[in-house]
């Protein structure tokens, strides 16, 4: 598609600028930015460019909810925004928050869609007529009664999205709306986002860093972000050809990776946004198929003993009612690094609270180093098993960052001197030790979710569960918490991670145990998971684009191909990452 | 997990009522059975409550933590009338017949257990109209009904949406607690109410902060969405009175003037079978 001159604008930026009441810098510098009608634009950055207030400026948070100065202009429809009320600005401008769980605002779907209208005091029944309008639009009228609660991340989205649809915007905002869903989820929802976009022809704005997965549909332009800046609009094909990504800590898509590891280099006319839609050249395909033959060395682990195992484990929240674990048997072994996978509700975190002792299992037997662990409480197998919440806020209750981690000893009535022993060895595990006389309030998110390792790590636990550790971060963040998890892996400790992100998988995980529907359904390698499209379908994640590129290019093996990319890296690339994250943190 | 405010949806005469009306029913019928200790009017309004508490489809079990919690309060309120007042019943009926041949401060009386009776019979005759409350408002609609009846709708919507967190931050604590258990804080009976007050701050902390991030989500999700726009607003689930509406908050206002008419009727406050 291509936008002509003569398509309206909507929205127009001029040598915008904005500082937070609160902050000493501003946030947004010398933005110049036209949006014509019909549009789709990706904007991406890392944490902290600025791309929330961004859109916070465009929908009205800013400056009705958030306080600041603006410097410069801001004109939808244009008119300038400064004078006009974040009502006015909602009749134009719909968003879709992020987190579609807390924006939920009706007891049941029909109410939350009809939130807007209701406002704006349409009766019936004009009001039932839009609310069905609406939620048909995005397929969810057999859901009108259903409490949010019922709902899965995807049809939540859905109700979202009907929320804002049900009046008649110009400008669509999406902010990060693949944050909380499964890889499968993810990418119906970009399917959704493309679908209102041309039955409304509305213009469409999505905040998001995961790139690959956006530009599974068709996007006009990406704005590049950093600092509070924009460092780059261009279509994503001249984006992907060069090296601005990278720079700012984007992660590209891995198709894209492996080309480059492979020396092909990219260029605009590839057409490289997308790996069905790339053209490939016949000596590219032939370095990609050199690159693959070419053996990595590789160190196979030694196999260990066994730390955890689980045997034919049941459970169900309510007797009666569908069990949320059925004859697990599963067992993990010392030092492994782990990742549990599976769509929400396929019993992932069930079974993490089932082996921390939160729940009690109605059948099945939990060993721990060759002990059966039914008599044991919360508080004793915490010191073997410690788990972290994905939200450190959740775990958080102390207000200086050394009496939170020591808190798991105190309570145990040790001794002060070895807390401080212990304490110290924590934080220094977690490159907190600088920090150690910090008030939490003071860490990023990041940092947080650090101390709430440490202050388990301090019980010295010989495996950890983590629950989506990286949900919500960039990808230098991503990398941050990874590498430390992978450092606290080398020393010894086994680390089960429950998450959606199959770039984690990808990187991190040796080994992946698949949920589905409250039981196991596959138990391996991950390149062996990540290709096997049966296993791929039933737990909702997606295929790896590493598969199309590997068929692609005639290598009939694309299992293969998957394994030789993560080998490559395991073995050349990550090492040197790892220092980079660890220099910074430490 | 049992939840202290949980709407259930069965189809129900009681249920096709709007919130407010059962609201008003419920304010109405409260005052009558607290305004008179008329054993006849008692007697009749708890058969009543009774009998709307099975027209409403609910069973006990759905009620059973909130009915358990009212009784032990019921029985622990009753021993401490009796041990504080155990003459109350005779200053009031103005008599003293004995039961037994024992005759001390705290002999039983017949008209100390009478006073007992009627005291219990107030309970009960308000207890299950109070849970029929509860568990037959669906809250959005409650708040609809709340706007109604003139209640600004901005405090309308924060009592909705109030009901409607309430399990979401149950399970929230719930999840926090687990955690904290994890790294030591106990809140398992073992511990002494003092420790498991002092550790429940250490959940709380967490619990208030999450659900701060929470309110600033929900707020300017409800603002993006038009909320406070205009004086007024409709509501989806609003419902317009019907005539069992206004039947039903008539028959409650014709209890209160039963309940009055007794009161002068007897003189005071009370049946007295004794003279």
């Amino acid at each position: 598609m291509s936008i002509g001159n003569e398509a309206e604008l909507l929205l127009e930026f001029n040598d915008f600028g904005f500082m937070y009441n609160a902050q000493a810098a501003p946030t947004l510098y010398n933005i110049d930015l036209k949006l014509h009608r019909g549009e789709r634009v990706l904007i991406a950055g890392p944490s902290g460019c600025g791309k929330s207030t961004l859109i916070h400026c465009i929908n009205g948070l800013i400056p009705f909810s958030y306080k600041g100065q603006m410097t410069g202009s801001l004109k939808i429809k244009g008119r300038e925004t400064s004078t006009l009320s974040i009502f006015d600005i909602s009749n134009t401008v719909g968003t879709v928050l992020q987190d579609s769980d807390a924006q939920f605002v009706g007891m049941t779907v029909a109410e939350d869609i009809a939130f807007a209208p209701e406002n704006d005091c349409v009766g019936d029944p004009m009001l039932h007529e839009r609310v069905l309008k609406a939620a048909t639009m995005v397929g969810i009228e057999d859901y009108l009664k259903h409490a949010p609660g019922e709902l899965s991340g995807g049809q939540k989205q859905r109700v979202s999205v009907a929320g804002v649809m049900v009046d008649d915007v110009d400008i669509l905002i999406f902010d990060e709306p693949l944050a909380n869903l499964d890889p499968a989820t993810g990418k119906q929802a970009i399917e959704l986002i493309d679908e209102m976009q041309e039955k409304t022809g509305a213009t469409v704005i999505i905040v998001e860093h995961r790139l690959e997965d956006v530009l599974h549909r068709y996007v006009d332009r990406v704005i590049l972000m950093e600092k509070g800046r924009i460092i780059s609009d261009t279509p994503p094909d001249e984006l992907l050809s060069g090296e601005l990504l990278s720079q700012c800590g984007i992660r590209e898509p891995l198709y894209i990776t492996a080309l480059k590891y492979a020396g092909v280099s990219i260029s605009r006319d590839m057409n490289p946004s997308s790996v069905d839609g790339m053209i490939i050249g016949d000596d590219a395909k032939k370095k990609v198929r050199e690159w693959y033959s070419k053996p990595v060395e590789i160190t196979e682990d030694a196999p260990s003993d066994e730390l955890l195992s689980c045997e034919s484990i049941s459970f169900a929240y309510d007797k009666g009612e569908r069990k949320a674990l059925d004859g697990i048997t599963v067992r993990i072994n010392k030092g492994e690094m782990t990742a549990i996978v599976g769509t929400n509700g396929a019993g992932k975190s069930t079974f993490s609270k089932v082996v921390c002792g939160f729940e009690t299992e109605d059948e099945g037997r939990i060993f721990l180093n060759g002990k059966d662990i039914a008599d044991s409480s919360i508080k004793e197998r915490a010191e073997h098993i410690g788990y972290v919440m994905q939200n450190p806020n959740q775990m958080i209750s102390k207000v200086w960052i050394y009496d939170e981690v020591a808190l798991g000893l105190r309570t145990r009535g040790v001794p002060e001197d070895e807390i401080s022993v212990r304490v110290e060895k924590a934080l220094k595990i977690c490159g907190l030790w600088r920090m150690r006389k910090w008030p939490v309030s003071a860490l990023s998110f990041g940092q947080k979710k650090r101390v709430t390792i440490a202050s388990i790590l301090v019980l010295d636990p010989e495996m950890i569960i983590l629950d989506e550790p990286t949900a919500g971060q960039d990808y230098r963040h991503y990398t941050e918490i990874m590498e430390f998890l992978s450092e606290l892996n080398r020393q010894g400790i086994t680390v089960v991670m429950v998450t959606h992100d199959m770039h984690l998988m990808l990187e991190y995980a040796k080994r992946a145990i698949v949920f589905s529907k409250g039981r196991i359904i596959a138990d391996d390698k991950c390149h062996n998971i990540l290709t096997n499209m049966s296993i791929i379908k039933e737990a909702s994640l997606k295929e790896t684009s590493l598969y199309g590129l590997a068929l692609k290019c005639g290598i009939e093996d694309g299992t293969g191909f998957v394994k030789h990319f993560i080998d490559y890296e395991r073995h050349n690339i990550r090492g040197t990452r790892k220092e980079e994250a660890y220099d910074q943190s430490v | 997990m049992t939840n202290l405010f949980n709407y259930i949806d069965r189809p129900s005469p009681i249920h096709r009522l709007t919130g407010a009306t059962k609201f008003v029913c419920l304010m109405l019928w409260s005052f009558a059975a607290m305004s008179t200790y008329d054993t006849r009017m008692l007697l009749g309004l708890t058969i009543i409550s009774m009998i709307l508490f099975l027209i409403g489809r609910i069973h006990i079990k759905d009620v059973s933590f909130m009915l358990g919690f009212t009784l032990v309060f019921l029985v622990i309120n009753s021993i401490a009338i009796y041990l504080f007042s155990p003459l109350h019943g005779t200053k009031i009926y103005g008599s003293c017949t004995y039961l037994l041949e024992y005759t001390g401060r705290f002999a039983p009386t017949a008209e100390q257990l009478f006073y007992h009776f009627n005291y219990v019979l107030k309970y009960l005759a308000t207890i299950p109209i109070v849970l029929l409350f509860v568990t037959t408002t669906n809250p959005s609609e409650f708040a609809a009904s709340l706007n109604k009846i003139g209640v600004k709708y901005s405090i309308a919507y924060a009592v909705a949406l109030a009901l409607r967190y309430i399990p979401d931050i149950q399970r929230q604590y719930h999840e926090i607690s687990q955690a904290g258990q994890a790294r030591g804080i106990e809140m398992s009976k073992k511990a002494t109410l003092i420790s498991r007050l002092k550790s429940a701050s250490g959940i709380l902390i967490p619990l208030i902060l999450s659900s701060m991030d929470r309110i600033e989500v929900i707020s300017n999700a409800m603002e993006l969405r038009g909320f406070g726009k205009k004086k007024k607003r409709t509501w989806y689930m609003g419902r317009p009175f019907k005539a069992a509406d206004i039947s039903a908050m008539l028959g409650c206002v014709l209890l209160v003037c039963l309940s009055l008419y007794l009161n002068h009727i007897n003189g005071g406050r009370y049946y007295n079978p004794f003279i």
